[in-house]
């Protein structure tokens, strides 16, 4: 073109990590095709069984049990969801090419995508986790804000994890992957194998929401010391890991 | 100046060899890159874009390796071949979200720009989910020139295009070109190569078959030995008739026809039609036998 462009200088602020135009772009993306109502489902679920159990139920500890237990799965599948499709989506219909082959980084494009990912974790399923825990017990009950402040982190740690199994593997692996952790490695071997705890994410979320809450039905048998210091290495690892996948990224030639 | 240099890169997927040790320096001016489906085109593409790592040799655009180099993409636009631009965008939204991620001072200003040179105006505001195959070519295109890149890449982009398309997307590259800029374009269809790019690099099988001034290419192409299937109302007289000719070297009787090795492949097409005439025979068909792109490729690897 005959007219020139001239660029910005580079800023040291939050661009360096973050970019908001590939934040708006996997914003658009990920809620297309009316997502919106397939996230928002399992959130409007679990808000209705609290209702429904303030209501009827007889016994008086159902909330941290079910909340703990349910709530907290719906953040790990609306994670699978999410994260799994900001980058694991993009990578297999090849629109990530128009993303990656500008002089944006690759690590501001996965710590964009993961925010977003994050933020529509917490909307779908953290506040929905808070919603029924404030009407099981009030706004202001310390099991609600503890089980919300637990699908918080939860949702931090989740998304790493699945942001970068979609990095690294196909949609479909990174799916069958995710949820054989959430079913079987944290539903079934986490509560029977003692240490497998260690390396569960859904712990990590019962052990914050204990510190707040102090209820005995959410002990994960970890303190929250151990849970925050796993939860944060196991997220910046994942991070870490997924930023150098899309570093070396590779579009499959033809092959004579 | 800026240039795409490849030195000793081969390129193979485990026991598949798809790049087999290509070295080329490609300069200003338009290149096509040439060579039948699979012959490792879009490989070749792909490392330049820095989207594959070479197995052995260097891919250095401007003088820096292209793998693991986002910055480089401040020089260089790419168009991939897939059809995979965000459909939920306008194409206006597009071009100028490109332009935001080169962090142009004017993004809406450089994305009206482009999308005009690509005639996209009236449709910029339209989903791209919307758009035909020839307008997603454009818009992408749009979007890889919208920062001025010195070098282009473009892996066959001329897909989908109606001819008055191909034509208008053939000015504009030969514009760019003229300003300086390396433009490589990939093509398995010999005529888009023909009129698009004065010098081309043949790809066969993974090889350099051939690289430099497209005409004396063309020649060497055109003054081989070529083979016809030719029909007629008297094959045997007919075989008679040519085999007296100079631009014929052999003829041979099937049931199907006759089988021609005509010399020179320009004068045998233009005499076939006199000799008939002359012999009082009617001409039912001339059909090159052998005129796939695979097979001048074949001949010019053996050349």
């Amino acid at each position: 073109m005959t007219a020139t462009t001239t660029r910005e200088g580079p800023t040291r602020t939050m661009d360096g990590l973050l970019n908001g135009v590939v934040m708006r772009i996997t914003l658009r993306a990920t809620m297309s095709r009316k997502r919106a109502i397939l996230f928002a489902l399992p959130a409007i679920l679990l808000i209705g069984i609290s209702a429904l159990l303030t209501k009827t139920a007889q016994s008086p500890v159902w909330p941290p049990e079910v909340l703990g237990t349910v709530g907290l799965l719906i953040v790990a599948l609306t994670a699978l969801l999410v994260g799994g499709s900001v980058i694991g989506g993009e990578v297999e219909d090849g629109s990530i090419v128009h993303l990656l082959a500008t002089p944006v980084s690759r690590r501001s494009v996965v710590l964009s995508k993961y925010a977003v990912a994050v933020a529509l974790t917490w909307l779908f399923a953290a506040v929905p986790e808070y919603l029924a825990g404030a009407i099981a017990k009030g706004p202001g009950n310390s099991l609600a804000i503890g089980l919300l402040v637990g699908a918080l982190a939860g949702a931090v740690v989740y998304n790493a994890l699945f942001v970068l199994l979609s990095a690294a593997f196909s949609p479909g692996r990174a799916l069958a992957g995710g949820l054989l952790y959430v079913l079987v490695w944290e539903g079934l071997l986490a509560s029977l194998v003692p240490g497998v705890g260690l390396l569960s994410v859904q712990h990590y979320s019962l052990a914050i929401a204990n510190a707040i809450a102090h209820n005995s039905a959410l002990n994960a048998n970890l303190t929250s010391g151990t849970a925050i210091g796993m939860a944060a290495a196991v997220t910046v690892v994942a991070l870490v890991l997924a930023v150098n996948r899309l570093a070396v990224f590779s579009v499959k030639g033809d092959v004579a | 100046m800026t240039s795409i240099e490849l030195r000793g890169v081969s390129r193979w997927y485990g026991n598949v060899v798809a790049v087999n040790d290509v070295t080329m320096t490609i300069g200003p001016g338009v290149t096509g890159l040439l060579g039948p489906n699979g012959a490792g085109k879009t490989t070749i593409l792909h490392m330049i874009a820095g989207f594959l790592a070479p197995s052995r040799g260097d891919v250095t655009v401007a003088g820096r390796a292209s793998w693991r180099n986002p910055g480089m993409f401040r020089q260089v636009g790419l168009v991939p071949e897939r059809d995979s631009v965000y459909a939920f965008l306008t194409g206006r939204e597009f071009v100028a979200a490109t332009a935001r991620l080169h962090r142009l001072v004017d993004p809406d200003g450089a994305a009206r720009r482009a999308i005009e040179l690509l005639e996209m105006t009236d449709a910029q505001d339209r989903k791209v989910a919307t758009y035909s195959k020839g307008m997603r070519q454009r818009i992408k295109v749009a979007a890889a020139l919208v920062h001025d890149p010195e070098v282009v890449l473009l892996d066959e982009p001329f897909n989908g295009m109606d001819p008055r398309q191909r034509l208008h997307m053939m000015d504009v590259l030969h514009a760019e070109a003229e300003q300086g800029r390396v433009i490589v374009f990939s093509s398995h269809i010999l005529e888009e190569v023909e009129r698009l790019s004065g010098t081309i690099q043949v790809i066969v099988g993974g090889r350099l078959a051939a690289s430099g001034d497209f005409r004396a290419i063309r020649r060497l192409m055109t003054n081989r030995p070529h083979l016809f299937t030719v029909r007629s109302s008297d094959d045997r007289a007919l075989a008679a008739a040519l085999i007296g000719r100079p631009s014929v070297n052999a003829v041979e009787l099937t049931p199907h026809g006759l089988q021609v090795r005509a010399s020179d492949y320009g004068t045998f097409t233009r005499e076939v039609a006199g000799i008939t005439r002359d012999h009082g025979i009617r001409l039912l068909q001339v059909s090159p036998a052998d005129e796939s792109l695979e097979s001048v490729f074949t001949y010019l690897l053996a050349a």
